[in-house]
């Protein structure tokens, strides 16, 4: 579904990316590890067409994502749940459902659905994102993403500062959405969390891409990761 | 000599002033919330809406009910066109980086003030108003008789002054169901509180700019027609709306729509009273004082947040 070919992208004149190739099959879960600065959340942006890549093919079912403006991007069913949520904070609950809405979903069908998985936010539907919990927020970005019935979803370190339940609820509902047939791609800084719903992971260092690996061979060999990111 | 028909034409004055400034000022606030653009050009925007008002109804002729109908449509609109083509061929090639989009509108001052002087000239014109009933204004007095009506001498107001004022609240409102009430005031305020997610999320960020600047100009230029019965179109008529709409958007907090009207309301009101009992200069020292005591002890505007 997703292939990244070589992709090179970074900010006023610094590089950030170097030649990243990825793949990503529907219906499975690739996770992207790297330290802090490594440049994961880049590469989130640029396939979103956030940032512009300077080399490099980014193919979705084919079409390269970099001929495609910014704004059409989500429209082609990827869904995007940025590191930090960053919810439209002063837009209640159901005005930040309604973005997402705005940019694909069957309307009320698919917002129902979405409250129904996230019950809380049904509760709260008038209430300012800015005034939720960090949980609430959490999954409000990703009810907001879901919206858009994505066929891949682009997760930047959904847990972070979550509590383990909230964790749980996260993974359940990433496992779930796997098991429907969507492609996810996850940036995320608890191995363990990862490990055990991960189809691959791919390690990210200094925005070039080192090797890419089942996770089960992580999981049999733990050392490795030592080798990576030195934990 | 009673004071109270003074300070009730004060008001009145002071109204129609709010009412142009407000409807100026939210254009104003507006630009600067959703897309973080100080537009210098503003004032010349409004300026062009009155001289445009003036050229639609001189072209017309007729009936000046008519022709000022006809101004009050064509010119905000030919303003907010003038205004999007600006967005898109200039602040947009500049990506709207802070510095530069206020050397771009200085730039475009210049251009649309001296244009403007080539082609319509130095002369101050007049617009017909569509109706200009005089209303004086009524009081109490005590007499043997009991309490009874009359009308002081040389005091009083027009109808068109009055309907100015109550267009002004209808367009107002109108701008508020817009923003909080329809799906492209949704837009907008995502767009304004972050536009990189917005556009993750499908919104077409150019296309929501490249409106709310010429809704911004527009809103000027629609403030300049109603205004231009009153005060005739003159090619630097944009220089004082420009500070007093700047000082508004700062008393009442950047980006805040609500508290823009509240302060339009405030320096017209204190404007129109000051100007009966005193002079306009000290009208216009207070106004300035009122902001640097805002700024002084509400930093962020009245409703500012943050
Ligand atoms: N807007 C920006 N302008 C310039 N440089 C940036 C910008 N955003 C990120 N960078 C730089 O790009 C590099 C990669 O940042 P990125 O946010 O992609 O890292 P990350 O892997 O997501 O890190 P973290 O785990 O801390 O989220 C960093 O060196 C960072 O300083
Ligand atoms: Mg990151």
């Amino acid at each position: 579904m997703l292939e990244m070919r070589s992709v090179s992208s970074g900010y006023d004149g610094a590089r950030v990316l170097q030649e990243v190739s990825l793949s990503l099959s529907a219906g499975e879960i690739v996770c992207i590890l790297g330290r802090n600065g490594a440049g994961k959340t880049t590469m989130m942006k640029t396939i979103m067409g956030l940032i512009r890549a300077d080399s490099g093919q980014i193919l979705y079912h084919g079409t390269d994502l970099l001929d495609v403006p910014p704004h059409q991007i989500a429209g082609l069913g990827i869904g995007y749940i940025p590191q930090g949520r960053r919810l439209f904070s002063e837009l209640t609950v159901a005005e930040n459902l309604e973005i997402g809405l705005m940019a694909g979903g069957k309307g009320n069908a698919t917002r129902d659905k979405v409250l129904g998985m996230f019950p809380r936010l049904a509760e709260r539907l008038h209430q300012r994102a800015n005034t939720l919990s960090g949980g609430e927020q959490q999954m409000l970005a990703t009810g907001r993403a879901l919206c858009l019935e994505p066929q891949m979803l682009l997760l930047d370190e959904p847990t972070e500062g979550l509590q383990p339940s909230m964790i749980a609820l996260i993974r359940d509902t990433v496992v779930a959405l796997k098991e429907t047939g969507v492609g996810i791609l996850l940036v995320e800084q608890r191995v363990d969390a990862v490990l055990s719903i991960a189809d691959k992971v791919m390690f990210l260092e200094n925005g070039k891409s080192q090797d890419i690996m089942p996770a089960s061979t992580l999981r049999e060999n733990p050392d490795l990761l030592k080798k990576y990111i030195g934990v | 000599m009673e004071l109270a028909p003074y300070l009730i034409l004060g008001c009145i004055e002071g109204l129609v002033t709010a009412a142009v400034l407000a409807l100026m000022a939210v254009g104003l606030s507006l630009v600067f919330g959703v897309m973080r653009v100080v537009n210098v050009a503003h004032g010349e925007f409004f300026m062009l809406g009155a001289v445009l008002a003036w050229f639609v109804a001189d072209q017309l002729g007729g009936h000046p009910a008519i022709a000022f109908l006809a101004a009050l449509i064509i010119a905000p609109l030919l303003v907010g066109t003038l205004a999007m083509l600006a967005d898109m061929t200039i602040l947009k090639r500049i990506s709207y980086d802070p510095e530069r989009t206020i050397v771009a509108t200085i730039g475009l001052l210049y251009i649309i003030q001296q244009l403007t002087l080539m082609t319509y000239g130095s002369n101050a014109r007049p617009v017909e108003p569509p109706f200009n009933q005089r209303i004086a204004i009524p009081w109490f007095e005590w007499t043997d008789g009991g309490l009874s009506l009359y009308w002081p001498w040389g005091l009083g107001t027009t109808s068109y002054k009055l309907a100015v004022i109550g267009f002004a609240i209808i367009l107002l409102l109108g701008i508020w169901v817009l923003m909080t009430r329809t799906r492209i005031g949704l837009i907008m305020r995502a767009t304004q509180l972050d536009r990189d997610v917005a556009q993750a999320y499908g919104i077409n960020v150019d296309r929501v700019y490249a409106m709310v600047f010429g809704l911004g100009a527009g809103l000027a230029a629609l403030a300049a027609v109603l205004i231009v019965p009153i005060q005739q179109a003159h090619y630097l008529m944009g220089h004082d709306p420009l500070l007093l709409s700047f000082i508004v958007v700062i008393i009442g907090g950047l980006g805040s729509l609500v508290g823009t009207v509240i302060a339009a309301v405030m320096i017209g009101l204190s404007d129109g009273l000051i100007s009966v009992f005193f002079t306009p200069t000290l009208a216009k020292i207070i106004a300035t004082l009122m902001v640097t005591f805002v700024l002084i002890f509400r930093p962020s505007g009245l409703m500012g947040s943050k």
